[in-house]
């Protein structure tokens, strides 16, 4: 019994903070990867509530599917910028780019 | 046509100050603090869905009470639920003239590793959804997940780099709306002996049951890999399309530009 209840305060504790960093992180890449990690606990956190079913959907579509359609819209959202050679330097630093 | 919207890895320009950020997260705690507080002091009475659907059991066909609620006792939820899957794939289907499902890719860089994992991975994974589909009559499983776990073997397939999906031809939309055809003739023909659209006879419910969870895996893994196959293609066609025409790709960065200048500005 303390030990169900140790692992579902470590459950609750991890989604919460995982939730909470996917949305303040500022890097996408980063949000995205903490968004798999999220469903992979939530995948756990259906597992203790007794409903395999939706273990295994959120398993695939939530961490894995929606993991990868992410990974693919950040990638086109990266290569966008990068087709113009003059835009690239700005990406980098853009604050020493004096403003004209 | 439509305008792509300027997404950065670091374009926080128009975003809200500290003080009302505080406060929505304030309000929004609040709100759901009260909410746990509502649903823990009210005694909802136990509900009687459960012995319910226990015992009509034995008449729809499976064993496992999900399926039964999903594919007989609910079907016209799961009907609607593969419409709209279909829409979806309807509204991101590719832009193309490529008459054949899958395409060899010549000379295509191709990591050897993933390769030649995927020559056991695959196997392995279209027999597993194989037995998703079929243990979802008695055990958790069932077409989702089932198509779910195909459409990442096809993401696998289309990572290796050596072939190529392409959603605009026959074949492929065939696959997309075999579930949708085959739940909605199942469930016209079965209103011509019971009466009751999409209510199947007893000893006909099993088979029926598989039937249409069959159809719908295959719809769903092409659906779901429609989705990864356009928004992962999609690079290409745009940067040749910036390519062909530099009028266009000067003129898309300039928001960007000025975005950056304002946020650089308060910086320097």
């Amino acid at each position: 019994m303390d030990f169900d209840l140790f692992i579902d305060s470590c459950l609750v504790i991890g989604i919460l903070t995982l939730a909470c960093l996917c949305l303040a992180t500022k890097n996408l890449f980063t949000a995205i990867i903490l968004f798999v990690s999220l469903g992979l606990l939530v995948t756990i956190a259906w597992v203790r509530l007794n409903a395999p079913d939706l273990a295994i959907a959120e398993a695939a579509i939530g961490a894995g599917l929606t993991g990868a359609l992410l990974l693919a819209t950040w990638r086109q959202l990266r290569v966008e910028p990068a087709n113009n050679d003059a835009d690239t330097p700005n990406k980098s630093g853009d604050e020493n780019v004096p403003n004209p | 046509m439509f305008q792509t919207p300027e997404f950065q890895d670091n374009n926080h320009a128009d975003e809200l100050p500290v003080v009302s950020k505080i406060l929505c997260a304030i309000a929004v705690g609040i709100l759901s603090l009260g909410l746990i507080v509502v649903l823990m002091v009210t005694d909802n009475p136990p509900s009687s869905l459960p012995a319910l659907v226990q015992g009509q059991l034995t008449q729809s066909g499976v064993q496992n009470p999900v399926t039964a609620v999903l594919l007989n006792f609910r079907s016209y939820d799961t009907l609607l639920e593969i419409a709209v899957l279909l829409i979806v794939a309807v509204a991101m289907l590719p832009n193309s003239q490529d008459s054949r499902l899958v395409s060899v890719v010549t000379n295509a860089q191709v990591n050897p590793v993933l390769e030649a994992v995927l020559r056991w991975l695959i196997p392995m994974i279209i027999v597993m959804a194989g037995y998703l589909l079929w243990t979802g009559a008695s055990l958790p499983g069932g077409a989702f997940q089932s198509g779910a776990l195909l459409a990442s073997a096809g993401v696998l397939v289309q990572l290796s780099g050596r072939l190529q999906f392409c959603f605009t031809s026959t074949i492929a939309k065939l696959l997309l709306t075999i579930g949708l055809i085959t739940f909605m003739i199942v469930g016209v023909g079965v209103a011509t002996t019971t009466g009751v659209i999409l209510q199947y006879p007893t000893q006909l419910a099993a088979p029926l049951i598989l039937l249409i969870e069959s159809a719908a895996t295959l719809s769903i893994a092409a659906i779901l890999l429609l989705l990864y196959n356009s928004l992962a293609t999609q690079t290409v066609d745009i940067s040749s399309a910036s390519a062909k025409q530099p009028s266009t790709s000067n003129k898309s960065p300039a928001p960007n530009e000025t975005l950056q200048s304002t946020t650089g500005e308060p910086a320097s």
